[in-house]
């Protein structure tokens, strides 16, 4: 098939950016989204034009590193992440706009490429139980319910990718970080620390920019991983009984 | 450094002294690491903070050593090319972990453990690391759980099991397919924790390009800032390579698209020396290529084999055919027929070989695609055996089949747009793993002093072949138990003089990366960096994928240095350094595998045997089966860097089994 793209360049951080237009031919159904931009850059490549920055890593949907916002949609018009996405999902002559995430708390690095380090300084606040190395105690010395366990793992299954932020009109991390407190927060190694964890993990979110929930669920509809809604309601559980345990 | 002590064999490399480890401990093998902890000296808290390491990777290795490094309270430096920490594609793991913690009670130990290992690895590896392996797996799992890793569990509330290839226990421990993504985002929590404390300091999309030796010792590293372009020079007490294996030589392969051998290579260029590169894990359960676009493979976890069924059609004439209107009778369960006792869970060269070998008979199935073979002749081949899992799903139903690999089957599903719980997969071999690495001692210490290597890095706990659910349980062996109670006997000989940037080795490591950098950017020739990165990866999978000749290697070497010589006359990489630059990025991994590439054909020629993930066509059984030469080639094969035009020097490093008697490897 062929296809005019319309891609967002952008020289450096500091930079102004603007949508350029390509033109690619011949390309088949099996590529994926990211295989297609392979070969306009040999293309550009070839001409003596610089190739457009992407991220991508592992390329079968698990490492979260790649993330384009096409045609206005978080990853494109399928349920997956940027490199699962195949091109038997458009059509031929299509025209496809291809932008960096877009929020405040994610700046562009270059052309599609964004910083997400506001996820980590998010996890480093409070998204872990603190046990050392070689303090654990035997595995099996605390059951854990299968129902509480498939809960966590359905929870856990959060790539960070960003989808959530940039789906979102107001760009908040509440699915991100929900994700993470409802992961922890089910099981009961996590219990110790649910409480701060959760005001300190909000604290860093709004100092980093991110935007406040409105309950619009663009997030959960764009998320890869079909993340639910509802752990921003255990987000907001946990909150209100911590500040309760404050107050 | 050893001199070169033999004339050139066979022209093309040296055979220099013989090595040996020297830091296993005598005595019965269960007390080995005990008494190597013991004998390992202590560093007091006070003094820890002093004392600083460079950890290069974030994986599960380098993860959990930099955040148990950091926990002990060493001042710890962690670099990733990345932009987190929890990217590192130990992430894309999927099946399992073991753990020899005998929950089935199925008659599983230590020792069973360490046997399997060391016969699934075909009895290459070295019998006192696989045993500590075996020994601390199950402290493994105590970990993780206490982390929060959410581990499948049973309705009581335990911890459930999984049998793997090559293994008849259920002692993988899973989270459904995505094993690899929890264990990951279990130490890298841990990491984000310490570098909260201030203990770790991470340096996200920095590229390590050379490592700096001072006085004989590692002492640090030259990076990249991959967003600002900025050479950076970083020094420390030691260093730990975690960085990954080296399987994306061969350009398509599972392997994240950013997976490179350059930390290793520079580090083996500056004297560490490199073991059994040859050893390339082939998995037998990928999604077969689909076109000449293909970026990469992808991996479909060998649980599947647990519950689908491989077969062919039998008669060539089928493959055409809907599957699902084949009789039984015109199938060739072959799996089952050949290895009755084992199946469709044999180990994954072995799963490899044979389809390969059905596929070559022309009974192959999915679309004919044009091969061309090492004389010129192309032919048509179809690639692709089925992996049905009709009689799974009648048996369980499809609920409890979607309960175990739902993920796998909609990855499946995406990729290939065909329906897996409806039609058979198509199935194919693909690189996936590589058990060569940089030599260590038992204390994961290369022949570099302060230079330690950990996870799929090093070379040490695999041999010839990798068990499956088993490079998971060695990066975390090595990163939370192993290198944070051996790394320590070298830091307490601190503290080491002073470093400083203006050191004239520090300068003249910075001039390098930098005279390199500016070299890529100078030639401005007329190919691609990809263009050379796909015509290595198809030299290197024709001749020295899964099955190797005489003939055929010493093709791969002058084709390889045919190309190596135009890739630095004609590559093209625009933009420059000050910037994100991804051509330039790959531009110098490449050169690297271009090296790396020469290097392991030279292994797997001069290693006149098959074993494991080396198959060599000139030594098998009558039945086709991998024949070793335990009489010649019992040893690991770690070679020296020869210098820029000099020919690499093989050291011979014998391996000695004491608790294991050596067999030729059956699973008929």
């Amino acid at each position: 098939m062929n296809l005019t793209l319309k891609i967002w360049r952008q020289e450096g951080p500091r930079a102004a950016g603007k949508l350029v237009t390509y033109q690619v031919k011949d390309i088949s159904e099996d590529m994926s989204f990211l295989e297609m931009l392979d070969v306009l850059n040999e293309q550009l490549n070839d001409n003596g034009d610089e190739p457009i920055a992407f991220d991508s890593d592992c390329r079968e949907g698990i490492c979260g590193m790649c993330g384009l916002m096409i045609s206005g949609s978080a990853h494109g018009p399928e349920k997956t992440t940027t490199c699962q996405l195949h091109m038997r999902s458009f059509s031929d002559g299509e025209t496809i706009t291809i932008e960096p995430w877009r929020a405040e708390a994610f700046p562009v690095v270059r052309d599609l490429v964004v910083d997400r380090g506001a996820f980590d300084r998010i996890i480093q606040a409070g998204g872990f139980i603190s046990v050392n190395t070689g303090a654990a105690p035997e595995a099996h010395s605390v059951p854990v319910p299968k129902v509480k366990a498939d809960r966590a793992f359905e929870a856990a299954e959060c790539i960070g990718c960003g989808a959530c932020v940039a789906a979102c009109p107001n760009a908040s991390g509440m699915l991100f970080m929900g994700a993470k407190i409802t992961h922890l927060g089910e099981l009961p190694q996590g219990q110790p620390e649910r409480y701060s964890r959760v005001v300190d993990m909000v604290n860093q979110h709004d100092a980093d920019g991110f935007g406040g929930c409105t309950n619009i669920g663009e997030c959960s509809s764009a998320c890869p991983k079909g993340i639910p809604l509802d752990v921003i309601s255990t987000l907001n559980g946990d909150l209100r009984r911590s500040l309760a345990r404050k107050a | 450094m050893t001199a070169n002590t033999s004339e050139l064999v066979e022209g093309l490399y040296n055979v220099g002294e013989p090595i040996a480890d020297t830091k296993a401990p005598g005595g019965p093998i269960d007390k080995k690491w005990g008494q190597r902890k013991f004998d390992a000296a202590l560093v007091n808290p006070a003094n820890r903070r002093k004392l600083s390491v460079i950890v290069v990777g974030t994986g599960l290795a380098g993860g959990a050593a930099s955040a148990t490094l950091g926990e002990a309270g060493y001042h710890v430096k962690s670099f990733c090319y990345q932009d987190s920490p929890r990217r590192a594609h130990s992430i894309a793991a999927q099946g399992g972990i073991n753990a020899a913690k005998n929950y089935k009670e199925d008659g599983d130990s230590i020792h069973r453990l360490f046997y399997d290992t060391v016969k699934g690895g075909d009895y290459r590896s070295r019998e006192t690391n696989v045993y500590r392996l075996a020994e601390v797996s199950a402290n493994i799992i105590d970990q993780c759980v206490a982390q929060g890793v959410p581990f499948a569990r049973e309705y009581g509330g335990l911890l459930d099991n999984r049998s793997f290839g090559g293994v008849q226990v259920s002692r993988t421990f899973y989270a459904r397919g995505q094993t690899g993504q929890q264990l990951l985002i279990g130490a890298y929590q841990a990491l984000e924790r310490q570098i909260a404390a201030g203990t770790v300091e991470a340096f996200t999309r920095h590229e390590m390009l050379e490592l700096v030796i001072v006085d004989g010792r590692a002492r640090g590293i030259i990076a990249r800032n991959m967003v600002t372009g900025e050479i950076e020079t970083h020094l420390a007490d030691a260093v730990v390579l975690a960085s990954g294996g080296y399987g994306n030589v061969f350009f398509l392969s599972t392997n994240a698209m950013g997976s490179n051998v350059t930390a290793s290579w520079r580090a083996h260029r500056k004297g560490a020396y490199f073991a059994n590169p040859c050893y390339t894990q082939i998995h037998p359960t990928c999604i077969p290529q689909s076109g000449a676009h293909q970026s990469k493979l992808t991996l479909m976890s060998e649980s599947l084999r647990n519950d689908g069924r491989i077969w062919v059609p039998k008669d060539p004439a089928d493959a055409d055919k809907d599957p699902r209107q084949i009789p039984e009778e015109a199938r060739d369960y072959y799996l089952e027929r050949i290895y009755p006792s084992f199946g469709n869970l044999v180990p994954r060269d072995i799963a490899s070989r044979a389809a390969k070998y059905q596929c070559d008979d022309g009974k192959g199935v999915g679309p004919a695609v044009e091969e061309t073979d090492a004389e010129g002749n192309t032919r048509m081949v179809r690639r692709g055996v089925y992996l049905d899992f009709a009689e799974a799903i009648s048996r369980l139903g499809k609920d409890a089949v979607a309960a175990k690999y739902g993920n796998l089957f909609d990855m499946y599903l995406r990729i290939t747009g065909e329906n897996p719980y409806e039609v058979p997969m198509r199935i194919y071999p693909a690189v996936h793993y590589t058990m060569g690495g940089l030599w260590v001692d038992y204390d994961l210490q290369s022949s570099i002093p302060g230079l330690f290597v950990a996870g799929e890095a090093n070379f040490s706990d695999h041999g010839a072949n990798r068990l499956g659910a088993s490079a998971l349980m060695q990066g975390l062996a090595d990163g939370y138990f192993v290198l944070p109670n051996t790394i320590r006997d070298y830091l307490a000989k601190g503290p080491f003089d002073k470093v400083t940037t203006d050191n004239p080795e520090v300068t003249a490591a910075h001039k390098s990366v930098t005279d390199r950098v500016q070299q890529f950017l100078s030639i401005q020739g007329t190919r691609s960096v990809d263009s050379y990165h796909k015509e290595l990866g198809a030299i290197m999978w024709e001749y020295c994928g899964m099955e190797r000749t005489d003939a055929g290697l010493r093709k791969a070497i002058d084709l390889i240095r045919e190309l190596r010589a135009d890739f630095w006359k004609n590559v093209r990489v625009l933009g420059k350094n000050e910037q994100l630059n991804q051509s330039l990025e790959k531009a110098g991994r490449v050169a690297d595998f271009l090296e790396l590439g020469e290097l392991m054909c030279i292994d797997a020629l001069h290693r006149r045997e098959s074993c494991g993930g080396h198959f060599r066509a000139e030594s098998q059984t009558e039945d086709g089966e991998a024949l070793r030469h335990d009489d010649e080639f019992a040893y690991v094969g770690a070679w020296e860097w020869g210098g820029e035009n000099g020919a690499p020097v093989l050291h011979k490093e014998d391996l000695v089994y004491e608790a294991i008697e050596m067999k030729q490897r059956s699973y008929k």
